[in-house]
């Protein structure tokens, strides 16, 4: 196991990239630190360059520039057998005509591993995985989630891995099975204290499993934080939309003098009397759990009504911009025309993309 | 102009794909097919469509009998998981292509693929290959071309699976409004009971070949006829536990004792399965009857407003999904409140009986 480090890590495609221009970079000057034995995401959607740094991490690539570093070793030039990296894939990678027993041992048979020390390991993993009872059938007659859970297995057998990489594994799984293979993960790594990386476009499985999420778009990481710092304190709108479902209101606004305003209303926000720049495009954020229903307020008209079972998503428009807002199961909707109230606490201001009074 | 199905039965070789089924779907409507990989969903549409035959049974659509005309002959678009377009295409090209078929005239085609591309926000996409484009906009191509020719069923098979999850999102807003004002019957198929919710409209709730409820989705979430609906109709998936009902009093786990509630007191004394949802299982106490049991953790998540616990008791799991930061240790001991006035009462032959 190993704290890794990545420095300023900066990845191109191009065989002769210029330095000067960004665009020639998918990743771009990133530093992040995972300490041992943590849960991470790394999270973002297709393109954002998540996979990139994955293989990097795991050496089936070399950065164009920066460091990785396994407890201060640098691997960055090492081999992926080197680098000792277990990776679970998107699709189970296990070998359909041995056993499940044959599987899981297959790894640490691969390496020399002595029998009586594979025995025990096998079969703890399989009773972890709940494949005890099949551990002597075929994998080929197994179902997507019990082939998936082989997979996962065979990640965990060795317990000499730097870390275990997943890479969307729950893709192909029906939502049901979804939830007991997630929290099954999730009850892994509290067990085994693996330091274990996911990735993934879908932010539940990110915030579920995560200690610590990276939020990553167009190559760059736009936030690193709890899932409750992600969900409350949104650095940049892009997270604030891209963490939430639905995602955070973000409603253009001025400032003047410390005091927000939305369409000619003034508005109390949690951050507004720290702005002092200008020229700036300035937005509201206000997530749809921070905003309520009131007497007087913010006018504007419900469009829409969204069942989600244990509450509604009511889309409401005012001035031109759409606010969305939960309500329970069994309060009463109005139609027509209603008044809003931003919880002020959880009303921030953004200038440029960027949350106010934050160093970007 | 409804399509109407009786009766169908499909068999393919010893297996039964579909059993004995039956169902009317009305002009105008969007409905929902919910179940789990294999539940049947896409054979059931590709009998609508007409790709595959039924071993037995009748297809009527607008009151003529459909059954064994091919699928050329009926006026149905198709959205599958996997983007599908024509590589060699530009994305004009390929939302122009059925129009194209049907020999309409250049200006009618260049007014309907207009149409179509700016509904799906590819106006500005129309000269690139599909290879050029996200995943997103390959799969809204493929809508788009459904939508520009005037089909009077569109079938879209799970087309938001393959998606970003922000996408789907915003998709899944979008595609209601694009059927809004047509003239056609979509039938949606999905593995997801929240995107089924989401949508609105009618749900069929299908498990091993067979519908178990269908009828308005609000309804078929709410008053599921069985246990079954009620299970392939929640996520995360349902509490349920063997009751027994005495007087005021429900016995749960052995020994616990629970009050009745509303649904329970209307019911005799005798056995029954009790169904929960996961937001009606919290670590604090809500609602006028409530029952109280103490689990052991096997997981907590917290998705930054929500707490899922995921317990066992009595060798089952019961999920709590709430509000707030409730992180609870592995192997720890929780004490979790359940309010039985939201709860589902089944009888021995699973049906809903309160």
């Amino acid at each position: 196991m190993a704290k890794i480090s990545i420095e300023n890590l900066r990845h191109s495609y191009l065989p002769f990239p210029n330095s000067e221009r960004d665009e020639d970079y998918v990743l771009k000057k990133l530093s992040i630190d995972w300490a041992d034995g943590g849960a991470y995401a790394l999270l973002g959607p297709s393109g954002c360059g998540k996979t990139t740094l994955l293989n990097l991490i795991s050496g089936l690539l070399v950065p164009t520039e920066g460091k990785i570093l396994f407890d201060k070793h640098d691997v960055s030039h090492a081999s992926p057998e080197q680098r000792n990296i277990a990776q679970v894939f998107q699709f189970p990678v296990i070998y359909d005509t041995m056993t499940v027993y044959d599987n899981l041992a297959f790894p640490l048979r691969n390496r020399g591993v002595s029998e009586s020390v594979i025995d025990p390991r096998v079969k703890e993993i399989a009773g972890m995985l709940d494949l005890s009872a099949t551990l002597h059938k075929r994998a080929s007659g197994l179902t997507a989630d019990g082939k998936q859970k082989i997979s996962l297995g065979r990640g965990l057998v060795r317990s000499d891995v730097a870390a275990i990489m997943f890479d969307e594994p729950l893709t192909v799984i029906d939502p049901h099975l979804k939830w007991q293979l997630r929290s099954k993960l999730k009850e892994l790594h509290q067990r085994t204290k693996r330091t274990m990386i996911y990735v993934t476009h879908d932010q539940t499985e990110a915030l579920t499993f995560a200690d610590q999420v990276v939020v990553m778009n167009n190559g760059e990481i736009v936030q690193i934080g709890t899932p409750i710092e992600l969900f409350e304190k949104p650095k940049h709108t892009f997270v604030g939309h891209f963490i939430g479902s639905p995602g955070m209101n973000v409603l253009p606004c001025e400032v003047k003098n410390g005091q927000a305003s939305f369409a000619g209303q003034a508005i109390s926000t949690d951050n507004g009397s720290t702005y002092k720049g200008q020229n700036q495009k300035l937005e509201i954020g206000v997530r749809p759990e921070f905003v309520t229903l009131a007497k007087t307020g913010i006018a504007a008209e419900i469009v829409k009504v969204a069942d989600a079972g244990r509450f509604r998503i009511v889309e409401t428009r005012a001035a031109g911009s759409s606010i969305k807002l939960l309500l329970p199961e069994d309060q009463e909707i109005p139609t027509g025309k209603v008044n809003l109230a931003f919880d002020k606490a959880h009303t921030q201001i953004y200038a440029d993309g960027w949350i106010v009074g934050e160093k970007p | 102009m409804s399509l109407e199905i009786q009766n169908i039965v499909k068999i393919v070789g010893a297996d039964t794909h579909i059993y004995d089924t039956s169902l009317k779907l009305e002009p105008r409507s969007f409905n929902v097919l919910l179940g789990t990989t294999l539940a049947g969903k896409t054979t059931l549409m590709q009998l609508m469509a007409g790709i595959q035959k039924p071993t037995s049974g009748k297809i009527l659509f607008k009151g003529q009998d459909v059954t064994g005309a091919a699928v050329q002959k009926r006026n149905v678009s198709m959205v599958y998981q996997q983007f599908i377009n024509y590589p060699n295409f530009n994305v004009y090209d390929n939302i122009a292509s059925p129009l194209r078929v049907a020999g309409l005239d250049a200006a009618e085609i260049d007014r309907r693929v207009g149409k179509a591309a700016e509904l799906l926000r590819l106006g500005p996409m129309l000269k690139r290959k599909p290879s050029e484009l996200s995943g997103g906009q390959q799969q809204r191509t493929a809508i788009a071309r459904a939508l520009v020719k005037d089909s009077d069923i569109i079938l879209l098979d799970e087309p938001l699976a393959n998606l970003d999850y922000k996408l789907r999102e915003e998709l899944r807003d979008e595609l209601p409004k694009l059927f809004a004002d047509r003239d056609a019957i979509v039938v949606y198929a999905t593995t997801e009971p929240n995107e089924a919710l989401l949508f609105g409209g009618n749900t069929a709730t299908m498990h091993e070949g067979r519908i178990t409820q269908f009828g308005p989705t609000s309804s078929t979430y709410r008053k599921p006829q069985d246990l079954l609906t009620a299970q392939v109709f929640s996520e995360p998936p349902m509490n349920t536990a063997k009751v027994e009902k005495r007087g005021s009093d429900l016995m749960i786990f052995g020994n616990q004792k629970w009050p009745a509630g509303q649904g329970g007191s209307r019911l005799p004394d005798g056995a029954y399965m009790i169904g929960v949802r996961p937001y009606n299982v919290s670590p604090t106490k809500g609602g006028k009857s409530v029952g109280s049991f103490d689990a052991k953790v096997l997981v907590t998540e917290i998705s930054g407003s929500e707490s899922v616990i995921h317990t066992q008791i009595d060798n089952s799991t019961w999920i709590s999904q709430s509000h707030g930061i409730h992180a609870m240790p592995i192997g720890s001991t929780a004490r979790l409140y359940v309010d039985i006035d939201q709860a589902m009462f089944f009888d021995a032959n699973n049906r809903l009986v309160s």
